[in-house]
Order: structure tokens, then C-alpha cells, then sequence
């Protein structure tokens, strides 16, 4: 069999574009019935991670339900890093003997900062923005900060 | 009134599926080995079962476990019926991947086939996908980890990747609007497409005049009934009572209750994208989910559009030299990709080596490179001192392909434990 030649006239050429427009149309009603559910999670609301004096420096604090480590490195600077692997979404478990968090579905690992130990994740670990009010640590955990590698003005102090 | 013409409607049509007459060499069973029809057959039973599962299951993430546990141990022959339909979703994966395997290694892909060939590829993506949203339903660990992994593979491709992923889960976390969705996909929109799809595919199959067969000087017709249509009835119950019997004695798996808190060590894939996983392991993930998977989809596409000048239609890997090549191809495949996973996983550090570089270079293009020069290498081998023409050399490309993806799925199902380590 031959290929045949592309052969246009006006009434192909319009009924292709009937069609295009036509999937087009379907395509985006569609996605935006996917997305519909999308909006409202976005809340506000910040978790409170209680009073900074019983913080202890260098120790990192689970908030499991919340989804976040606190991580207050030894001069006092805090952290909350979200247990969510950059890698491929699993939830991240700190290790005390080796102390690091380690993902357990494909063993990267991350430093008590969140930065990249080893691979296959690329980036290090997200981070949600911390606020102190009348000493408390409150953690604003809809809003999560992407970043690539760690840096001492992620830290917050008191 | 013609009364014959209108009795045993449901017979009929089905009779007419097939031709009237039907070339003997097209019914010898090792001609298609019936993956065509098994998977159709197989399509059938899922629908029944999946339709009666449906008054069981209830698609939330309350109710989702439970009703699937009242099942197994309330409902007479509940279990029986979810093992039915979990052994068959997985038996459609194998049967369609030899399904495509068979119709390209015996060249029945070529001229008029071109179209169904690519309506065949969008159906296996489509019994892929059909399984994957499957898999979340029963709302176990097993089900949640594995969904949340793969829906945040998507996320590596570039530009629309996070978007992509938000917009099939339902939001950036595995919710009950991601159960939700994945339940209508599953129940309904995928089986619709699939009916269509399979009908566009029987009737171009009946369109290039049934099943290839070589080209050769006698050419016997027989009557389908009861030639061809007793051969796919014995088959057919073959496979109905070994479905039944193996869904008897090994259960569908259950795992408890999906807990967002705690990935289980370790957290795989379903084990068809588990070459994906294992080849994530090794490279960057924007390699792995999306320059890999364009390239060898893009090569898959076109491969029945290039121009062979030495092409047999119909003959098994297009001659004697074409076999030969094939089995050279498939072993040296097999030790390529065991050699280049262990180099990557106990000798390779290029992050740490090369901490300057971006790690889309140094773990993404230099490890891709690292498979690409030897398997380049090879191609050049075969050509030279296997006088391997166009076609010779492409059927190698798609059996190093496939013979990779196998084996990095062999790799990472069963010889990856704790923390995904080798032999852990």
C-alpha cells in the first residue's frame, strides 16, 4: 500500500478543523471537571509545634500527623521539614543511630537540614515557614517551600 | 419469513466475528499462540466480575477496606470473585505485552497492519492504565504507596509534570477524591474506551483479511466452523479453568489498612512499572519518566513506517539470520543491563564525583550514556560482522529495549528487600 499524499481542500481542511476544535473543547471541559476538586485544600492554619523552651538544640521533634520534623540545629536555628521524600513521595522516618531521615521506599537520605545524603532523590527535603509568637513555635503547614539544596537563611531563630 | 436467518441470534453474530473461510496456516496455534483472543476473553471476564464486585465495593476511603474485607469473609464465594478478577487483571498485562511481542517478531505489523498496530500499542497503555487504577481501590498499604509512587513519577516530567500529577490525583497528596477518580476511570470511562478500541481492532484485523501468514504457493482454505471456532473454544475453557482453579488456591493480596504516616519497607510499584522503579534507582528521574519513555515510545510509533527493503510479512523474525541475531541480541541484553545495574549501584558515585555538575548531566546523560555506547556498539557489531540488514537491526533496538525492561522488573521485584537494596 501506498502512503497517501496529503491532500487538502477547503472541506477537509474544515472538517479537520471542526474536529480539532471539537476534542479541544471535550479535552478542556474535561480537565477542568478534574480539577475542580483541587482548589479548596490550600487553607489556612498554622500548627502549633509548643513552646520553644522545651525545644531541645540539636534534636529533631516528629509532628507525624502534621507531616513535618522540627530540626533545631545546634546553634539554636529551627527547621520544619516536611516528611513528604522529594524523591517519589513517601513518608520519610528519622533515624537516630545514623541521624538522618531515611526514606524507606528507595533509600535516599537526607541530613538533619534535609539536604541530599544519597540519592535517587535530587533535591532536598521541602520546609514549611515558622513564625515564634509568645515563645511558641507555629508551623504554617499549607504552604510548603521547595528548594534545592539548604541554606543557613532557611533557618529560623528566636 | 426467513426463521433460520433470524434464530440463534447471539451465535451468529458471534460466528460473525470470523470470515466464512480461513487459511489453514492462519489456525495453526503456534501461528498467534490465541494472545489475541485470550486477551479479549479476558477482557470479558474482567467486565463480569468487575460488574458484580461493584455491588460489593465501596469507593471511599471509610468504606473502601472494609467492604472489600466484609467480602472475602461474608459473602459466599467473595473471595473466589475478587481473586478471579485480580488474577485476570494481572494475566491481561502478560498476555497483551506477548501479545504485542508476537505480532512484531513474526512481522505482522508492516503495510496494511500499520494502523492496528498503533491502536494496539494505545490498548496496551490503556490495560496498563485500566490495572493501575485498579490497584488503588482496595485502599491497603500495598495499594496507597504504590499509587503514590507512580502518580509522583509524573511529576518529573517537565514543565506540566506537577500539574499532570495534581490533576490525577485530585490534589498534591493520595486522597479519597484520587479513590474517587481512580474508581470511575476503572469502572467506567476505561472499559468504555477499551470496547471501542477492541472493536477498531477486530475489524482492521478482518480488514488485512485475518491473521498474517507467509506468502507461499499452496494456500488452503477451510470452513471457520468448526476449524478455527473449536480450537478457540478449547482454548477458551483452558484458560477459564485454570483462572478458576488458580484463583482457588492463592489469594488475591490484602494488606492492612492504607496509613498515609508509615511507607512500608520497601514500598514498590505495581511489578509492571517496577522496571521504571529500578530505573530510577540508577538515573535521574527526568531521564527515567520522561526522555526514556518518549524515545522508546516515539521508536515503537514509527517503527512500522521505515522503509525495509528486506522484509518477509508474516515470517517468524524475518528469516533464519534475523532468529539468530535475536538470540544473540536478547543474551548480550540480559548481561548489558545486569552489569551496567551493578556497576551503578556498588561502583558509581558520579554525584559525589562530579559535585560541580548538574545531576541532569552527571546521573542523568552520563549513566544513560554508560547503556547507550555499548548497545550502539552492538548494533555497529551485528552490522559489520553479522551482515545484519534495516530490519535486523531495528528488531535488535526493540530486543534490547524489551529485554531491559524485563530484566530491570526481574531485578526489581525480586532481588530488591529493605530499603530497596540489592539481595537485602
Amino acid at each position: 500500500m501506498k502512503m497517501t499524499k496529503l491532500k487538502s481542500n477547503r472541506r477537509t481542511f474544515l472538517k479537520r478543523a471542526i474536529y480539532a476544535v471539537l476534542s479541544l473543547e471535550v479535552l478542556y471541559v474535561f480537565t477542568n471537571l478534574l480539577k475542580k476538586n483541587n482548589k479548596d485544600e490550600s487553607g489556612e492554619g498554622m500548627f502549633d509545634a509548643g513552646n520553644i523552651n522545651f525545644i531541645e538544640k540539636d534534636k529533631v521533634y516528629p509532628f507525624g500527623s502534621a507531616h513535618f520534623y522540627l530540626s533545631r540545629m545546634e546553634d539554636g536555628g529551627m527547621l520544619a521539614i516536611s516528611t513528604k521524600c522529594t524523591h517519589l513521595g513517601c513518608t520519610i522516618q528519622f533515624n537516630n543511630n545514623k541521624d538522618r531521615f531515611v526514606c524507606p521506599c528507595h533509600a535516599s537520605a537526607f541530613s538533619k537540614n534535609g539536604e541530599v545524603l544519597s540519592p535517587p532523590a535530587t533535591r532536598a527535603l521541602d520546609i514549611y515557614p515558622i513564625s515564634i509568637k509568645d515563645n511558641k513555635v507555629m508551623v504554617d503547614v499549607h504552604n510548603p517551600i521547595r528548594r534545592n539544596k539548604y541554606e543557613a537563611s532557611q533557618l529560623t531563630y528566636i | 419469513m426467513n426463521t433460520s436467518g433470524h434464530s440463534k441470534a447471539i451465535t451468529k453474530l458471534l460466528l460473525h466475528l470470523h470470515p466464512k473461510k480461513v487459511n489453514s496456516q492462519a489456525i495453526k496455534f503456534n501461528r498467534t499462540f490465541g494472545l489475541g483472543g485470550i486477551a479479549a476473553l479476558l477482557f470479558v471476564i474482567l467486565f463480569i466480575s468487575g460488574m458484580l464486585l461493584r455491588f460489593a465495593y465501596v469507593p471511599s476511603v471509610k468504606g473502601a477496606y472494609d467492604s472489600i474485607i466484609e467480602l472475602q469473609n461474608e459473602v459466599i464465594f467473595g473471595q473466589l470473585l475478587r481473586n478471579l478478577h485480580y488474577w485476570s487483571g494481572m494475566l491481561l498485562v502478560v498476555v497483551s505485552f506477548l501479545h504485542v511481542i508476537r505480532v512484531f517478531y513474526s512481522q505482522s505489523i508492516y503495510y496494511e497492519r500499520r494502523k492496528n498496530w498503533l491502536y494496539g500499542l494505545l490498548m496496551m497503555f490503556i490495560v496498563v492504565f485500566s490495572n493501575f487504577t485498579g490497584y488503588l481501590l482496595p485502599w491497603d498499604q500495598l495499594a496507597f504507596w504504590a499509587v503514590t509512587i507512580m502518580t509522583n513519577m509524573l511529576s518529573y516530567i517537565p514543565f506540566v509534570g506537577d500539574s499532570l500529577a495534581d490533576l490525577v490525583r485530585g490534589g498534591n497528596e493520595v486522597t479519597e477524591t484520587t479513590l474517587l477518580r481512580f474508581y470511575h476511570f476503572h469502572t467506567g470511562l476505561l472499559p468504555l474506551i477499551m470496547v471501542f478500541l477492541m472493536s477498531i481492532h477486530f475489524w482492521l484485523v478482518r480488514k488485512s483479511k485475518g491473521v498474517t501468514v507467509q506468502n507461499c504457493e499452496e494456500k488452503t482454505m477451510l470452513d471457520t466452523h468448526p476449524n478455527l471456532v473449536y480450537k478457540e473454544v478449547v482454548v477458551a475453557l483452558i484458560v477459564i479453568v485454570a483462572l478458576l482453579l488458580f484463583s482457588m488456591v492463592i489469594d488475591a493480596p490484602l494488606q492492612e489498612k492504607a496509613n498515609p504516616l508509615i511507607s512500608p519497607n520497601p514500598s514498590k510499584a505495581p511489578w509492571y512499572f517496577m522496571g521504571f522503579q529500578e530505573l530510577l534507582l540508577h538515573i535521574h528521574p527526568g531521564f527515567g519518566i520522561f526522555v526514556i519513555p518518549v524515545l522508546v515510545t516515539v521508536f515503537f510509533i514509527y517503527i512500522p513506517f521505515i522503509n525495509y527493503p528486506e522484509l518477509n510479512v508474516g515470517k517468524w523474525f524475518n528469516s533464519e539470520q534475523g532468529k539468530k541475531i535475536t538470540i544473540i541480541t536478547v543474551i548480550y541484553a540480559v548481561i548489558l543491563t545486569i552489569v551496567v545495574i551493578l556497576t551503578s549501584e556498588y561502583f558509581l558515585d558520579l554525584r559525589e564525583w562530579m559535585p560541580n555538575v548538574p545531576v541532569l548531566i552527571s546521573t542523568g546523560l552520563l549513566l544513560l550514556l554508560l547503556y547507550f555506547v555499548p548497545a550502539a556498539a552492538f548494533l555497529y557489531y551485528l552490522k559489520s560482522n553479522h551482515k545484519a540488514v534495516k530490519i535486523d537491526l531495528v528488531m535488535a533496538l526493540f530486543t534490547i529495549i524489551i529485554t531491559a525492561y524485563i530484566v530491570m522488573t526481574i531485578v526489581g521485584s525480586l532481588f530488591r528487600g529493605e530499603g530497596m537494596h540489592l539481595f537485602a
